[in-house]
């Protein structure tokens, strides 16, 4: 990493825990909340970003890990907060609102999920990859869709946020610098990962499997462990996810939800440490401007999406530095 | 559980296939030729659709509707191949995607801005009201039976263009080698835009016959889209026959298994969790049986092996 990315990344971090908590004081409280998603938006993609950024598998449908996570919160709040088991047998397992188990279960469940989906689409390169990370993904937001139990294409509401220990969590400041700690241990890993034994086969397997192979190193399963832990992060985002909205629908499933996650990479940078981070900031700081201008306002986010995959190839960190350099 | 229901299932079940050909034959020739994976291909479906529907209700005439359906998506897919797509060619898969999503963002609010957020009805033309008796005694709406026919005389079309005509053997050179036929004088730039546009206006097609069985509406397409991907993989990318048999396929099962499930899940609980268990699982179907191709198949049916 260059010493001016070094320098973009530490305004970036600073600007994103300063600004929304000098907005706090200030009596704007919705800053807060905005600052609190674009930072749960960017633990999903710093998640992507091990698998896309480094490893080259361009999965279109990491809103499967993201939504897994989001339900496994919901669902264990629920059964909580109604004092029904989830399992009678062969044991009894009940709900929780205790945040640190609810992260490990979906930590589990997002992982798991990646395991099983990436076992078989692994398998496949290329635009097959896509299309079956994708379709995959469907599958499990048409199963969210139509399976009553936990709310079905309504959703399923969350009443209380989850507890954690020694903190407030419905104090929205104390929930953002949660989330915000959680960012950053996502991106400690992914730069110490990104430069270990692990991350340097990872990526040169991205440039050329065949070479990876040949040193002895088993493309597959160096594959399919980063797809594990990229849907493990991921999954860990929408567990705080649900905690943000108090609400799970399918709606995380859905590949709009995988597509943006996509574009916040793409847009910041991608295989970039901080690109995630960045692509978030300016898609939600978009989102939100453009929003209050029109209501067509998608119409735009398309065509300056459009803009930047056509002319502006290193995404906003790539605007930014090579500016600076040259 | 009679035989003509069960008859009729499989009748929607080949309405569904034909539908899905129509769109994954685009799908499919424009990823085998130009090796272009093309999101935005659902919103060339809303287009046809929404086209038809506003085409029809001002002048009264379906059939007019429909050609400018077709003509509207073809026109479309012209337009976007010229500005943006023809830039992409030579792009990495993952800058096709961001790019053709991002057109499905132009697409899908550009529509709600013209068309408001409200779903259009169209109403099948006069001809086609009503129903059919089939031999064996099912009964059969016509204008479902219209599109089994028209899809299928589509496709018998579309293999006679790829197989028989110089434009097909055109289109069959640019996918084994794009610089022979360039330097044999085709002008690829004018074969891409053709390609792209007859994906274009197949796409536009279905979407105009299938505004007459569900509402028009923003979005209608991307569900239709991502059964088209399922489709093309399981068919193998780039295969025209390979995208007809998996259409078939995907369309009878996803028909069948929605039909079937809760009643085989009746035989042994009760009706409601049946219902609601059977549906979730035939929603499923389909991607299990790409998964199963896939442990098998890794490129699909009719993929080609060593590629």
């Amino acid at each position: 990493m260059s010493a001016p990315e070094r320098g973009f990344n530490f305004g970036l971090a600073s600007l994103l825990l300063a600004v929304p908590l000098i907005a706090a004081y200030m009596g704007e409280p919705y800053y807060l909340t905005l600052a609190t998603r674009i930072a749960i938006l960017s633990i999903a993609a710093v998640g992507l970003n091990f698998a896309l950024g480094l490893g080259g598998l361009v999965s279109f449908g990491h809103a499967a890990y993201f939504g897994l996570g989001g339900y496994a919160a919901g669902i264990l709040a629920n059964h909580a907060l109604k004092g029904q088991a989830i399992l009678d047998w062969p044991f009894e397992l009940g709900g929780t609102t205790f945040m640190p188990t609810i992260w490990l279960v979906a930590v589990f469940a997002a992982g798991l999920a990646a395991f099983l989906i990436g076992l078989l689409s692994l398998r496949t390169t290329g635009v097959y990859f896509i299309m079956i990370t994708l379709a995959f993904a469907q599958m499990l937001y048409y199963f969210a869709v139509s399976w009553p139990a936990y709310g079905g294409e309504d959703g399923l509401p969350v009443y209380v946020r989850n507890s954690f220990p020694g903190l407030n969590t419905l104090d929205p400041v104390q929930f953002f610098l949660i989330s915000y700690a959680v960012l950053l241990i996502a991106l400690a890993l992914f730069s110490l990962l990104r430069n270990s034994n692990f991350g340097v086969a990872l990526r040169a397997s991205r440039q050329n499997p065949g070479r990876v192979a040949s040193l002895g190193i088993e493309v597959f399963r160096l594959r399919l462990a980063a797809f594990v832990l990229s849907g493990a992060i991921t999954g860990l985002a929408g567990a705080l996810y649900a905690d943000l909205n108090r609400f799970v629908s399918p709606q995380m499933l859905s590949w709009h939800m995988s597509g943006e996650i996509m574009v916040f990479i793409i847009l910041g940078g991608a295989g970039r440490l901080f690109g995630p981070v960045a692509g978030a900031v300016l898609y939600i700081i978009l989102e939100q401007s453009l929003g209050e201008v029109s209501d067509y306002w998608q119409i735009f986010l398309g065509l300056l999406l459009l803009c930047v995959v056509l002319y502006a190839r290193g995404g906003l960190i790539g605007a930014v530095l090579d500016r600076r350099l040259g | 559980m009679s035989a003509i229901l069960f008859a009729e299932q499989i009748l929607n079940g080949l309405q569904l296939g034909v539908m899905l050909f129509l769109m994954a034959a685009g799908l499919t020739l424009v990823f085998g030729v130009m090796g272009l994976i093309n999101l935005a291909h659902g919103s060339l479906y809303m287009i046809g659709a929404f086209a038809c529907a506003g085409v029809a209700t001002a002048t009264g005439s379906f059939w007019l509707g429909l050609l400018s359906g077709l003509a509207a998506a073809a026109a479309a897919g012209a337009i976007v191949e010229i500005t943006v797509i023809r830039r992409l060619y030579r792009r990495d898969h993952l800058d096709q995607v961001l790019a053709t999503f991002a057109l499905i963002l132009v697409f899908s609010e550009g529509t709600r801005w013209i068309f408001g957020s409200f779903p259009l009805y169209l109403n099948p033309p006069e001809l086609l009201l009503g129903t059919v008796v089939l031999p064996g005694g099912i009964e059969y709406p016509k204008f479902r039976l219209a599109i089994i026919v028209a899809g299928l005389a589509v496709a018998a079309g579309l293999f006679w263009l790829i197989g028989r005509t110089t434009l097909g053997i055109r289109i069959r050179a640019g996918e084994c080698d794009r610089e022979m036929i360039a330097a044999l004088g085709v002008n690829i730039g004018i074969l891409y835009t053709l390609v792209f546009a007859l994906g274009a206006g197949l796409a536009g097609l279905a979407g105009a016959m299938v505004g007459s069985i569900q509402s028009v509406q923003v979005g209608m397409g991307e569900p239709v889209l991502i059964l088209a991907f399922v489709v093309i993989v399981i068919g193998g990318i780039g295969s025209v026959e390979g995208a007809f048999v998996a259409s078939i396929l995907v369309g009878l099962a996803d028909t069948l298994g929605r039909f079937l499930f809760p009643v085989l899940f009746g035989a042994f609980m009760d009706a409601s969790s049946a219902t609601s268990i059977g549906s979730a699982l035939a929603s499923m179907l389909i991607y299990l049986l790409m998964a199963v191709v896939l442990v098998f198949r890794p490129r699909g049916l009719f993929g080609n092996v060593g590629a």
